[in-house]
């Protein structure tokens, strides 16, 4: 009896967007369930994976372009919900789409279980000028390259002016500053000043990157050994300090992207909101910073832990993979190389803020740099904060497990938020529950 | 058999055997032929996919390594998985306390309606029975919004008075959270059960029960409820069964509780995020055989502990 409830659910979940069950189910390689109308007829089709808002366009722009190759989209959820159907697919050894849009930290992963395919040998040198080093490096496992990078993620502290203005506070420079504020403005009987997600494990990793903590250490050509450092100072200190502003009601503890939080930040709940370039994208699209919101939010840099040696960081930043099912993962490659690359793609991306282009000509064109961003009341947001934020970025080398790392984080940031650990606990216990679950994976952990 | 053989005599008895043989041949396939489409489909989508889970979950794959035969190594691991015996001791604590509750309301609904034959009686079943009508999904999503401090009705409800709304989907209250919206959702079903079998008893046994003077509470206690209890028996089992593989309202829940219902929340959702976010089907399989195994011990205790009563098993 509730067997076949809870088989009509995962049915449901599987279908897609989780909640609003969507058109088409099983993307896979079957043509005839696009999301978008293919015009071109006898044309070989590329079937193609993705959740970016304004994908419906992209794939639009790319197959006018095109006579002798269209896309095929389909929108199997965002973030998690896309990988845990291209993991059964991989696992089911058929299902998967030729071309699939992933997050770069989830790149080794998939690489690992040999689910990409190496595009270098696809006309790689064409392309390569386009993008920075850096921008190759997220994508890359060792000299191999695995996607071609469409955005980044480089994190800034997006604030509403007018709570701001209202207690009279200046954008925090440092973490100090920011937990000074933080505390001005709930004596002041003020709203929270940010929020602790436990959903967005990725974030605080990056936040712990910040600090200087460098979570995995693995060399592709040395594929069984990894080094696993979740609960060094850096990585303690970090969450102490969150887990701290939490417990001191400084700031909220609301799962990010959710109805709550987003209705939370129209409603002036949150003073502050440390995200990526991307947010103010989801957020419109969520009908944040509009109506009586127009004009409140502005951005500022991260806040640094030293601000004589500041340190940028990245959160989410996607590319378009290949997958090893591909069909022709040549005309796969042209695909993943050929999407959201022309300018009028990426233009609507950059200029509704959906996405921070890697792209070079677009993050060299004076339209970006100069842009007025509207959802920040003609902020000129890309100059004085994005663009040296993305400069700034080093890189990082990801976890070969990855869903794995950040699902046990979540469930630590969880514990944190409960009050039953302190960040650093948590930060020990991370370290043991990865460490182990890589030793049973059959590598050796230093 | 005897007043067979007499009766045609004249045979042989060999001859009889061959006759009986044959009989017993055509009777064999007219069943077989009848129970054959249900049995190939309990076959093929039932036995086989169990055979293949614990053949899958004799297995261990590695990133690095690959997959390995290691025998009964994942059920070791899951007796001894925090995240697994939590999850399991949180459905087992949550049967009983969901399970009694929702019996009791709706055996009580199901007396007070057989008692009372207006349309408003009608009118009442229908509604209560509503929110199975409703698929879990929605029914979850449409609680969540309920119980949300920021834009749900009991902020302002509690603001009224003064206080602060409670948080359903907090850590403290997710178990009264989950609770209301299982009970919601299912006490209308069993209501219905039981209803259906209030109604398939003889009236003439009230009639002889008000006539030895027995009130209405008397007629319910001693008449009704003895007389439905294989009725009771059968929805306690599924209700069982049902709790133990709790599922669904906690995995849609998950979205809107901030961090308070886990991927290991119940012992499915561990054994779903196992094997498709982590791919590990062979691990995936073994918790949901050990599952199985504590769904069967438990229906098997509670019919071993009811065997006296009339049962439907």
């Amino acid at each position: 009896m509730k067997r076949r409830r809870i088989l009509a659910t995962v049915a449901m979940l599987a279908a897609g967007s989780g909640l609003v069950a969507c058109s088409s189910d099983d993307g896979g390689s079957d043509a005839s369930n696009c999301t978008n109308t293919i015009t071109k007829q006898n044309v070989p089709v590329v079937t193609m994976w993705g959740w970016y808002p304004n994908t419906q366009l992209v794939v639009d722009n790319f197959n006018k372009q095109h006579d002798d190759v269209q896309v095929c989209w389909t929108n199997v959820g965002q973030g998690g919900d896309e990988y845990d159907k291209f993991q059964t697919a991989i696992s089911a050894g058929t299902g998967a789409p030729d071309v699939i849009m992933v997050e770069a930290d989830r790149i080794p992963t998939f690489q690992i279980q040999g689910a990409l395919v190496d595009i270098k040998q696809y006309g790689f040198d064409a392309v390569k000028a386009n993008y920075s080093e850096g921008a190759w490096k997220d994508v890359s496992v060792g000299d191999q390259v695995y996607g071609v990078p469409v955005d980044g993620g480089p994190v800034a502290m997006i604030y509403r002016k007018d709570i701001f203005d209202k207690y009279k506070i200046t954008p925090p420079k440092t973490w100090a500053e920011y937990e000074q504020a933080a505390q001005k403005v709930k004596d002041a009987g003020g709203p929270l000043f940010g929020d602790l997600g436990a959903n967005v494990p990725a974030l605080t990793m990056a936040l712990q990157i910040q600090k200087g903590a460098s979570p995995f250490t693995h060399d592709p050509a040395q594929p069984k050994a990894i080094g696993v450092k979740l609960n060094d100072q850096a990585s303690k200190d970090v969450l102490d300090y969150w887990g701290g502003l939490a417990k001191k009601g400084l700031v909220g503890t609301q799962n990010q992207f959710t109805p709550e939080y987003i209705s939370g930040v129209i409603n002036g709940n949150y003073a502050t909101y440390i995200s990526a370039a991307w947010a103010p994208g989801y957020l419109t699209g969520a009908g944040v910073g509009k109506g009586q919101d127009t004009g409140k939010f502005a951005v500022a840099p991260l806040p640094q832990w030293d601000p004589a040696n500041p340190v940028q960081v990245n959160w989410g930043g996607s590319a378009f993979s290949v997958t090893k099912q591909a069909k022709k993962p040549e005309l796969a490659a042209k695909v993943a190389y050929g999407l959201y690359a022309d300018k009028e793609s990426l233009t609507d991306g950059w200029t509704n803020q959906i996405i921070f282009p890697l792209n070079l000509t677009a993050l060299k064109d004076p339209a970006l740099v100069d842009l007025k961003v509207a959802f920040f009341n003609g902020q000129q947001a890309n100059k004085e904060v994005y663009l040296p934020a993305a400069d700034a970025y080093k890189g990082v080398a990801y976890a070969p497990f990855g869903q794995y790392y950040l699902d046990a984080m979540e469930k630590q940031v969880s514990e944190i938020i409960k009050g039953s650990v302190t960040g650093s606990q948590a930060a020990d216990r991370l370290q043991e529950d990865v460490a182990k679950y890589a030793k049973e994976q059959g590598f050796t952990v230093q | 058999m005897t007043s067979l053989t007499e009766k045609r005599a004249p045979r042989t008895q060999p001859e009889t055997r061959k006759i009986r043989g044959k009989v017993h041949l055509r009777e064999h396939l007219m069943g077989w032929l009848f129970v054959g489409p249900f049995g190939v489909v309990f076959l093929a989508f039932l036995i086989a996919p169990l055979a293949y889970a614990l053949y899958l979950s004799l297995f261990q794959k590695k990133l690095i390594g690959g997959t390995s035969f290691v025998l009964f190594d994942n059920y070791v691991k899951a007796f001894t998985d925090p995240s697994f015996l939590s999850g399991a001791w949180f459905v087992i604590r949550f049967s009983l306390v969901s399970i009694p509750l929702q019996i009791i309301i709706a055996l009580a609904l199901a007396l007070i309606l057989d008692s009372v034959t207006t349309v408003f009686a009608r009118f009442s079943r229908l509604m209560i029975f509503l929110p199975y009508a409703i698929p879990t999904v929605i029914g979850a999503v449409m609680w969540g919004f309920l119980y949300s401090r920021g834009f749900g009705p009991l902020t302002d409800i509690f603001g009224l008075f003064g206080a602060t709304a409670p948080d359903f989907l907090g850590s403290d209250l997710i178990f009264y959270g989950l609770l209301n919206v299982v009970t919601w959702q299912w006490a209308g079903y069993y209501m219905i059960i039981l209803y259906a079998a209030l109604q398939g008893v003889d009236p003439t046994l009230y009639e002889a029960a008000r006539m030895d003077g027995a009130g209405r509470w008397q007629i319910a206690t001693r008449i009704k409820i003895p007389l439905i209890a294989p009725a009771l028996i059968l929805i306690l089992v599924f209700s069982l069964i049902g709790t133990l593989q709790f599922f669904n309202e906690p995995q849609i829940l998950r979205y809107l509780a901030a961090g308070t219902i886990g991927s290991d929340f119940t012992p499915n959702m561990y054994a779903y995020q196992q094997a498709f976010s982590l791919a590990n089907f062979n691990y995936g399989s073994a918790i949901s055989f050990a599952l199985g195994g504590i769904v069967f011990i438990c229906v098997y205790a509670f019919l071993f502990f009811t065997r006296k009563r009339r049962s439907f098993l």
